[in-house]
């Protein structure tokens, strides 16, 4: 009788050599963000395909447009990127606009990137300590909801809800902000701007941290601008482009701050702190992209404040009634939003009641890329690379 | 470039194949011979002058009115209407590309309009046009992966067709 040692190597490759598994991750699972089904196609631990299914937050919100005048189409905007709300809001109110030619007047347009910059900070805190949640860090998540509950009051003062807010609208925003708001939005970053070294010892130079994102599910700048990513994941790629820089919108051309990228306008790499470990493209830099974002949305969100005071005009267009008719026509705006670039469009049809609107979500363009960033990457990649995308279903499904 | 530039460029390129455009519109836009799409849309990813090199988004639009009393004024003729918005980022262009087409194949109805795919010349073209699909009813030929993307894969109709009616009952569930 011969026996069998695990000398040769072949015997070896016998005994370990596994079957292709299915693995079903999600609708679910924690780390997808909300109702994503991901079906891997593994190998032991390597997964050889993911494929997305999406859908289940499917309500065809675009049809429901077709049968509503525009502000009463706000709210559903408002349940299409949930954690940004605001930003939303604006997107279709800017088509709209651009559709019937509409001036807005200056107080309107600083309220507006006020707001929707406090609601870029509030999205990217949810971003990122949802992003240590899939990593298996708890702490982070709980103290960047701490300080993102004090914008949500914040954002409670203007319009009385907290997530779905509809107060940006057609014309401008449905209120003007209450006595004392800037005061307490100030005393708001006084307090917050400190703190965001915090997250930086928590997260960004935690050295577990960094060797679960750095140098994974690595995005060249090519294959991000074909698959049509946008926002943090296209500039993570360093690709610098910034709706708010490149095609400026709502006055934010007379805003000062920088594009969060790894790279200068000219191409340059200008992130000297990055890990050595982390590569362009990876999942670590696009985490950074949004931590930088926040410092830019404070710097912007200071000066609006600085400017709302002295602001000319009302804080909604005088231009605006409910009964106001779409002309014939089309018009596509894509906006900044924290996710990516959001674009509606609006048809006219000479009626109060457009003939057709489309959403086109950022995340619904960033998760197709998913597949591709995870071949060949290992299962406990998979979270990290989903949740560096930061998509969020209830834009993806609309 | 100028739309009026990326126009002429077009129309030099493909003479007959370009069926309108309105360049006064808010987006200017360029309608494109349906068959002839996937080449067009080839040349303006890969020509220097136009290095299109993002597709931002694919819409179905139908252009129909249901109620017989206001077709007459509704200012146009039912079709169907594929919109393509590109942008450059090297050159920092834009031009929307549209496709005008029957709402039915050979006006039976049930029998989608067909469209060549575009995928393999944008990636991001694979999921949106799986949802112009899905919702509009419009079949992209040579697509790698061709099925419903946001409703469920046995979903009869396509919910953004203006004369979708919506089912009684899906699986025991029941729908008005």
């Amino acid at each position: 009788m011969s026996t069998i040692t695990l000398d040769d190597p072949t015997v070896v490759e016998f005994d370990v050599r596994t079957d292709e598994m299915l693995v079903n991750m999600g609708p679910q699972h924690p780390s997808t963000h909300g109702v994503l089904r991901l079906l891997l196609r593994t190998d032991g631990e390597v997964v050889h395909e993911v494929t997305p299914h999406i859908g289940y937050l499917h309500r065809c919100a675009e049809k429901i447009g077709e049968n509503l005048a525009p502000y009463q189409w706000i709210p559903y905007t408002d349940r299409m990127d949930y954690l940004a709300g605001m930003n939303m809001n604006l997107g279709y109110a800017l088509a709209v606009e651009k559709l019937c030619k509409m001036e807005i007047p200056e107080r309107a347009q600083i309220i507006r990137v006020i707001i929707a910059e406090l609601n870029r900070v509030a999205s990217h805190l949810v971003g990122m300590g949802a992003y240590g949640l899939d990593l298996g860090t708890f702490s982070p998540f709980l103290y960047a909801f701490r300080e993102r509950e004090k914008i949500l009051d914040l954002f409670e003062e203007t319009c009385g809800a907290r997530l779905t807010y509809s107060y940006l609208t057609i014309g401008g925003a449905t209120h003007d902000l209450p006595e004392g708001w800037v005061d307490r939005c100030r005393d708001f970053l006084d307090y917050f701007e400190p703190k965001i070294e915090e997250y930086h010892t928590l997260l960004t130079r935690n050295a577990i941290f960094i060797k679960r994102t750095a140098a994974i599910g690595v995005l060249p700048a090519e294959m991000a601008i074909a698959y049509g990513c946008s926002g943090p994941v296209l500039r993570g790629s360093g690709v610098y482009h910034d709706l708010r820089r490149a095609e400026p919108y709502s006055m934010y051309d007379q805003f000062k701050f920088q594009v969060a990228c790894p790279v200068d306008a000219d191409g340059r790499p200008q992130w000297l702190e990055a890990p050595k470990e982390a590569v362009l493209g990876d999942c670590w830099h696009r985490f950074y992209v949004r931590m930088l974002e926040v410092i830019e949305s404070c710097r912007i969100v200071r000066q609006g404040l600085e400017r709302y005071p002295s602001s000319q005009g009302e804080h909604r267009s005088s231009a605006w009634k409910a009964t106001m008719k779409l002309p014939r026509g089309e018009a596509y705006v894509e906006t900044e939003c924290p996710r990516g670039q959001m674009g509606f469009m609006v048809i006219g049809k000479d009626d109060p009641i457009p003939l057709r609107v489309r959403a086109r979500s950022s995340s619904f363009s960033n998760l197709s890329v998913g597949g591709e960033l995870c071949r060949g990457c290992l299962i406990a990649d998979v979270p990290a690379i989903i949740g560096s995308l930061d998509v969020v279903m209830g834009e993806i499904d609309r | 470039m100028t739309a009026q530039e990326i126009a002429s460029v077009l129309e030099q390129e493909f003479a007959g194949k370009i069926t309108a455009k309105n360049l006064d519109a808010i987006d200017p836009w360029v309608a494109v011979e349906p068959a002839a799409l996937a080449e067009v849309a080839a040349f303006c990813r890969d020509d220097q002058r136009l290095r299109f090199d993002s597709l931002q988004c694919i819409s179905g639009v139908d252009y129909l009115e249901p109620d017989p009393k206001k077709a007459k004024k509704a200012g146009f003729d039912p079709h169907l209407e594929v919109v393509y918005h590109l942008y450059s980022f090297k050159h920092r262009h834009k031009i929307v590309l549209k496709a005008m087409l029957p709402r039915w194949k050979n006006d039976a109805p049930g029998e989608l309009p067909e469209l060549p795919s575009v995928a393999a010349i944008w990636p991001t073209a694979d999921w949106h046009e799986r949802e112009v699909y899905d919702l509009s009813g419009v079949a992209f030929m040579g697509h790698p992966n061709f099925k419903r993307i946001l409703c469920p894969e046995d979903w009869v109709g396509h919910p953004l067709r203006k004369d979708y009616e919506f089912p009684d009952e899906y699986h025991g569930i029941r729908g008005k």
